[in-house]
C-alpha cells in the first residue's frame, strides 16, 4: 500500500500521468522476472541507476 | 498506553545503494556519529544498506530503531526513475540493453525503497520511525551549508547524477535552504570529468583523484594540452559563460550505455585511444589529464561566478564528488569572488547521510539552526572525527590476539619525542588514535605518517606501503599556526581540500629541461626543502591541523617541529591500495604487518616492525582488496 500511495503522489506531484501506464506494464514484467530468475543485479559502471 | 514522549529527538540519515553508503546519527540536531559502512565491512566503496554503520550510530548514542524521531535517506527513488524512463524515451531504440538491464533492478528492489529501509531498519531492532527522501542534491546541500561556519552562504553542488539534478546553486541563511538553479542529467560536469577518467585508463568513481593528480605531469601551454582542450570544448562540450554546460551525447554512452565514452568518435576525436588499466602512462595521457582539469576549473570557476550574482554572498559552502577536487577549489579560492569557502569534508555520496539528516531536521521538522563559527574548528563537524574509538581496553586486548610486543607510553609527551625521532630516522609510522575520520581523508586519526623533507619518502611510501602507482602525490599535514611559512595559502584546510602552492621561500630551482624530462625524471627531482609533499607544479593537498579538533596529532607534528625542525608530515591514508582505511585495531596492526610500515602507534602503544611475530595469513591478502 505504501507503494501505491507514494506512486500516486508521485504522478500528481510531478504531473507525470503519461508514466503511469509506462510503470504498470514494468511491473507486470517484473512479476513475470521475480517469478522467473535469481538476483537482479546492476552492472557497475558509474551508479547512474 | 500512552507513549513516552522522547526526551532526545534523533534523526538517523542513510545513503545506500549506489556507492559509498553510510550512517549517520544527529541527536537534538548535533552530530552524534557518522561512518561510512566499508569502514567495516573493509569493502571499498560499499554499496548496501549500512548494516554496520547504523548499528555503530545508534549504539554510541545508546538508541535503538525505536528511538528515532525519522530517517532520512539521500535521494527520491521516484524522481530518480523518472528520469530513466525518461531518458530511455528520449534515446530510443539506442539504449535498449542498458534499460533491460536497469529495470530488474528498479522492479524488484528500487520502486520498493520505503519497504526495503523498513526492512533493513528492522533488522536493526524493532521500531518503525518515519523515513523521509530529501532529494540528493538537497543533501550534498545540506551537508555543505547546516554544519559551515556561516549564518548565510550561496551554495554549490556538483557531482555526477542524483535524480535529476547534476549541479545545483543554492542560498543558505539561517535554518533556511533554497535551490535556485538546476542543471540537469545527461549534462554533468562530473560525468565529464569521470569519462576522462574511464579515457585515460583509470576506474570511474575511485580514479577521478589519479587523473587529479595525473594534471600536473601535463605540460601546461603546450600545443598538445591546447588541441585537447579545443578539441573538448568544440565539440564535446558546450561550456556556457554562467557555467551551465551541454554534452554533445553523439561522444557519450552512459546515459544509453554500460560505459562512459562511446569509443570509436572519442578516439576519433582525440586521436588517442583509451589508455588500458594499469599499462604505461605517455605524456599524452597527462596533457589530457591536464586539459581535463584546466577545464573542469573553468568550469567551477563560471559556477562560482553565477552563485556569487544571485546570491550576493561574500562566503560559499560546496559539496558532491567534483567538490573533491581540491586543485580546482584552491584556486577558487585564491582567484575569488568568495572571501570564505567551506567545503563538506564528505563531500561525496557518504556525506548525502548526513545532509539529509540535516535535511530532515532543519527543513522537514523546521528546526532552527545557529552558525557555527565559535564551535572547536569553527564548524559543526568536530575535525570530522565521528567514527569508532577504541579503548585502551581494546587495544591490550588486540595486542594479545596477535601476541604483538609492544611497549606502553604513560607519557604522551614521551611517546612523541619517540615518534619524532623515528620519523626523522626515514621510518613510516602507522598512527591510530581516537576516533575514525567520516569522508574520503584520513586526517591523523587513521593516518601513515613520514619525514617530508626525506627525499625518497614518497617513492617509499608509494611502491613499498600502499603499494599504489608511484606518480601520485602526497600530502602534508602542517600545525595551523605554522601554515604560512611553508604554503602560500591565507585560509586554513582542516580536510584536506584545498591545493595550494608550496612556499617559495621552500622551493628549490629546476634543473635544465626539466619539462622535457619523462614522468618519474622529473617526479623525482629534489623541488623544495619537501620533497615528499611537493608535487611536480610546486603544488600541495594541504591539511591544517587544530589542536582544538585533534589535540594528540597537532602534539605530535608540534613534537617533530621543536625536536626536528619541520612543522609538516606527510599524511596518507593508513590503507593499501583497494583497501577501504582501517577502522579497528586488529585493521591496523594487519595493514602494518603486510607492508613494510615501519612502527605503529596504536594509541598509547609503539610497536616497532622489527620486534613482530612472523606475519602469516591463508592466501594471498592481495586478492581481498581489488584494485582501485
Amino acid at each position: 500500500m505504501d507503494f501505491l500511495r507514494d506512486l500516486w503522489d508521485f504522478l500528481k506531484v510531478r504531473k507525470k500521468f503519461w508514466l503511469a501506464p509506462i510503470i504498470l506494464v514494468l511491473l507486470l514484467f517484473g512479476a513475470l522476472i521475480v517469478l522467473t530468475s535469481g538476483s537482479a543485479i546492476a552492472p557497475f559502471i558509474y551508479t547512474l541507476f | 498506553m500512552a507513549e513516552t514522549p522522547r526526551t532526545r529527538r534523533a534523526i538517523l540519515g542513510i545513503s545506500a545503494f549506489y556507492h559509498d553508503s553510510a550512517a549517520v546519527l544527529l541527536v537534538d540536531g548535533k552530530i552524534v556519529a557518522a561512518a561510512q559502512e566499508e569502514r567495516f565491512t573493509r569493502r571499498k566503496h560499499d554499496p548496501d544498506f549500512p548494516h554496520f554503520a547504523a548499528r555503530y550510530c545508534l549504539a554510541e548514542a545508546g538508541l535503538s530503531p525505536a528511538d528515532l524521531e525519522c530517517v532520512a535517506f539521500y535521494d527520491k527513488p521516484y524522481l530518480k526513475f523518472e528520469r530513466l524512463l525518461e531518458t530511455y524515451h528520449a534515446f530510443a531504440p539506442r539504449g535498449l540493453v542498458s534499460f533491460l538491464t536497469a529495470m530488474p533492478v528498479w522492479i524488484r528492489e528500487k520502486l520498493f525503497m520505503r519497504r526495503m529501509l523498513k526492512d533493513e531498519l528492522a533488522k536493526l531492532g524493532p521500531g518503525s520511525p518515519e523515513i523521509m527522501f530529501p532529494e540528493h542534491h538537497l543533501s550534498h546541500a545540506s551537508s555543505a551549508f547546516f554544519p559551515s561556519p556561516f549564518e548565510e552562504a550561496a551554495v554549490l553542488t556538483i557531482d555526477g547524477v542524483g535524480e535529476w539534478a547534476t549541479t545545483t546553486i543554492g542560498h543558505g541563511k539561517g535554518g533556511e535552504l533554497s535551490i535556485l538553479r538546476e542543471l540537469h542529467f545527461p549534462h554533468s560536469l562530473g560525468l565529464l570529468y569521470s569519462a576522462l577518467t574511464a579515457w585515460c585508463g583509470f576506474k570511474v568513481n575511485s580514479g577521478e583523484y589519479k587523473l587529479m593528480g595525473l594534471a600536473p605531469y601535463g605540460i601546461e601551454g603546450s600545443e598538445r594540452v591546447e588541441r585537447f582542450r579545443k578539441i573538448i570544448l568544440d565539440q564535446m562540450v558546450d561550456l556556457r559563460p554562467d557555467g551551465s554546460l551541454l554534452l554533445n551525447m553523439d561522444y557519450f554512452d552512459y546515459a544509453t550505455g554500460l560505459t562512459m565514452c562511446r569509443a570509436d568518435r572519442f578516439e576519433a576525436a582525440l586521436g588517442l585511444p583509451q589508455r588500458a588499466g594499469e599499462s604505461d602512462i605517455t605524456q599524452e595521457y597527462m596533457d589530457l589529464a591536464l586539459a581535463i582539469q584546466q577545464i573542469t576549473e573553468e568550469a567551477v570557476f563560471r559556477m562560482a561566478d553565477t552563485a556569487h550574482a544571485l546570491t550576493g554572498s561574500k562566503n560559499l559552502v560546496m559539496a558532491g564528488g567534483v567538490a573533491l577536487n581540491c586543485v580546482a577549489n584552491g584556486k577558487l579560492l585564491k582567484r575569488g569572488p568568495f572571501e570564505n569557502i567551506w567545503i563538506q569534508p564528505a563531500a561525496g555520496d557518504a556525506g548525502g547521510a548526513l545532509g539529509a539528516a540535516l535535511a530532515a531536521w532543519h527543513i522537514g521538522l523546521s528546526q532552527p539552526r545557529t552558525a557555527h563559527a565559535s564551535e572547536p574548528g569553527g564548524d559543526m563537524m568536530q575535525g570530522a572525527y565521528l567514527g569508532p574509538v577504541f579503548s585502551s581496553g581494546d587495544i591490550e586486548r588486540t595486542l594479545r590476539r596477535f601476541s604483538a610486543p609492544a611497549e606502553k607510553f604513560a607519557d604522551f609527551d614521551a611517546l612523541c619525542s619517540r615518534v619524532s625521532a623515528l620519523l626523522a630516522g626515514g621510518a613510516a609510522v602507522g598512527w591510530f588514535q581516537g576516533r575514525m575520520e567520516y569522508g574520503p581523508r584520513a586526517l591523523g586519526g587513521r593516518s601513515i605518517l613520514g619525514d617530508p623533507r626525506h627525499g625518497d619518502m614518497q617513492k617509499k611510501l608509494n611502491l613499498k606501503i600502499k603499494y599504489r602507482e608511484g606518480f601520485r602525490p602526497f600530502a602534508p599535514s602542517v600545525l595551523e599556526e605554522h601554515m604560512a611559512e611553508c604554503f602560500d595559502l591565507d585560509a586554513t584546510s582542516p580536510y584536506m581540500l584545498l591545493v595550494a602552492p608550496v612556499a617559495e621561500s621552500k622551493r628549490k630551482p629546476l634543473p635544465e629541461g626539466y619539462w622535457t624530462r619523462p614522468m618519474y625524471e622529473r617526479l623525482y627531482v629534489e623541488r623544495s626543502e619537501l620533497p615528499a609533499i611537493t608535487h611536480v607544479d610546486f603544488s600541495a593537498r594541504i591539511q591544517s591541523v587544530s589542536r582544538a579538533t585533534n589535540p594528540r596529532y597537532w602534539q605530535l607534528i608540534d613534537t617533530f617541529r621543536r625536536e626536528q625542525g619541520c612543522p609538516v608530515v606527510v599524511n596518507t591514508s593508513f590503507n593499501v591500495r583497494g583497501e577501504p582505511i582501517v577502522c579497528t585495531p586488529a585493521d591496523a596492526y594487519a595493514c602494518f604487518m603486510r607492508t613494510e610500515m615501519d612502527a605503529l602507534v596504536l594509541g598509547d602503544w609503539l610497536l616497532v616492525k622489527d620486534n613482530q611475530p612472523e606475519w602469516r595469513e591463508e592466501g594471498d591478502w592481495r586478492a581481498k582488496f581489488e584494485l582501485d
